[in-house]
């Protein structure tokens, strides 16, 4: 079981440096960039924990989807319109009230939960038919809540993208 | 457990070195076959027939001064070439070219991984192909390769929606995700002589699914990344040496693994109709089932390479207006029309 420690570490390595870089950088390229091996790292610990089909649904949707998009976004902003888009320490105070809330909550989740510690299978299992099953019947709701939300998120971008400016 | 690794470790090389030698061979296929399209001679002198003439360019993209603009993200600009080659490689990996051989004495299947969501890693794979284009764009630090970055990204996100709904039919018909038993579906006959390959089953969602492919490779008429009388050479202008070499390199590499895929989801992969019958042994019928995949996989490229220099280049709006409004209503069409053949039947 030694190389599978080794690799744990390495894939909880990458995402940690990586998460790091996304907060701490000043360039937002950087961040944006260091977010694939964020990504990356997280899709790798779940191959570990035998949940193929998570990892590749990662990969494909986070990965090759939002990123991509937010890569564009930022990319298109600081090249063509030229605005030198660099993070900066605002606002402290509310700042750090929020995140010790959050870490607050966080590690206490974190003391409170009994955590498994090796996969809950041995080897890969044919998980896609039963997560198929499982989403068009017992989760049916959620699931078409979800499509929902998502097509009222389309409609919004749809909406903003296309409206008419007025004369300034 | 060794055994298992040193299996993996050597189709591994023996897939690398294939690819290698497929690149090279390929350059000058492509060569060759645009001259003879266009009435020219081509590349005759090196070798025989020029075969060695893409061995002497690619010493000599070796020797070449790598140049980095002043401007550009160096960092950047140095991992842009290695994440197009890494990601152009490891498409290959759960793609079968055979069944099963004999290999060290035990019963081995004949891809890199065996894996149970085969098809999405594909997919999954395929879409991080964005990010080298969309780096070396922004990293050269000049307004067309930025523009050729941006066009591929633009591009691929739209063509890899159809992409994966015309695979969706394939999936509904033969009912896993494993693309060993893809291709063991369509190892069957229809009505006792025609093969049961998807080309048949799902004609729709075989020519949906080339489109995307040729896309997905921004080979012509798809190449608006890197449109020669728009773009100068596009996301590659500002590279020289050796990385310019892994463009190309992850190029015809993207080549050989859309048409190993097209061959396994679409033509049957190693399936030779018939040759069950044939009466070979176990290893004669597995060496048999991969020179047949070779060859199928050899005339996709072929067909790549003949459309390249048949078809002119879209103009962007119309690739925008193909891939949304054509595409995209003709693959859920073919969706639903699946679904409600297999609810009858």
């Amino acid at each position: 079981m030694d190389l599978y420690i080794i690799v744990f570490y390495l894939f909880a390595l990458i995402t940690l440096a990586s998460a790091a870089i996304v907060v701490i950088s000043k360039n937002i390229v950087y961040s944006a960039f260091a977010l694939l091996f964020t990504f990356f790292g997280v899709a790798g610990l779940y191959v570990l924990l035998m949940a193929d089909f998570i990892a590749v649904t990662q990969l494909l949707i986070y990965v090759g989807g939002i990123l991509v998009l937010l890569l564009f976004g930022v990319m298109l902003t600081t090249k063509v319109i030229r605005v030198d888009m660099r993070t900066a320490t605002v606002r402290t105070f509310p700042a750090v009230v929020i995140v010790a809330a959050l870490a607050g909550t966080l590690i206490g989740i974190f003391w409170s939960t009994d955590w498994p510690q090796s996969p809950a299978s041995d080897g890969f299992e044919r998980t896609i038919p039963q997560i198929g099953e499982m989403l068009l019947t017992s989760y049916l709701l959620p699931f078409e809540i979800a499509s929902v939300v998502l097509l009222v998120a389309l409609i919004g971008a749809a909406m903003i993208a296309r409206r008419e400016r007025k004369a300034l | 457990m060794d055994n298992v690794y040193l299996v993996s470790v050597v189709k591994f090389v023996m897939y690398v070195a294939i690819v290698l030698i497929s690149v090279i061979l390929i350059g000058w296929l492509e060569r060759r076959i645009s001259a003879f399209m266009q009435n020219r001679t081509g590349p005759n002198r090196v070798g025989p027939f020029g075969l060695l003439q893409i061995l002497i360019d690619v010493v000599k993209l070796l020797l070449k001064e790598d140049i980095v603009p002043k401007s550009a993200n160096k960092r950047i600009h140095d991992l842009a070439p290695i994440i197009s080659i890494a990601v152009a490689l490891s498409t290959f990996a759960v793609v079968p070219f055979g069944n099963t051989i004999e290999m060290f004495g035990s019963e081995v299947k004949l891809m890199i991984a065996d894996v149970n969501v085969g098809i999405l890693y594909m997919l999954s794979i395929t879409s991080l192909g964005v990010y080298g284009l969309t780096l070396a764009g922004w990293a050269s630090n000049n307004k067309y390769s930025l523009l050729g970055g941006l066009r591929s990204s633009a591009q691929m996100i739209s063509y890899e929606l159809s992409m994966g709904l015309s695979i969706i039919g394939v999936l509904m018909v033969s009912g896993t995700l494993r693309l060993d038993q893809i291709v063991l579906h369509q190892t069957s006959y229809l009505g006792g002589w025609l093969p049961a390959w998807n080309i048949f089953l799902q004609p729709v969602a075989f020519i949906t699914f080339a489109v995307a492919a040729f896309a997905e490779t921004n080979r012509l008429p798809f190449d608006l990344p890197e449109a020669e009388p728009e773009l100068v050479a596009g996301y590659h202008t500002e590279y020289t040496g050796l990385k310019f070499g892994l463009f190309m390199l992850a190029e015809y590499s993207n080549v050989i693994t859309a048409s190993a895929v097209i061959v396994t989801l679409f033509l049957g992969g190693w399936h030779l109709p018939y040759a069950e019958y044939l009466g070979l042994s176990p290893f004669g019928l597995s060496i048999l089932q991969i020179l047949t995949f070779c060859v199928k996989v050899a005339l996709v490229i072929l067909f790549f390479i003949v459309v390249r220099w048949t078809i002119p280049r879209f103009r962007y709006d119309q690739l925008m207006n193909l891939g949304w409004k054509v595409m995209l209503p003709v693959a859920i069409a073919n969706v639903l029309v699946t679904g409600l053949v297999l609810l009858v039947i």
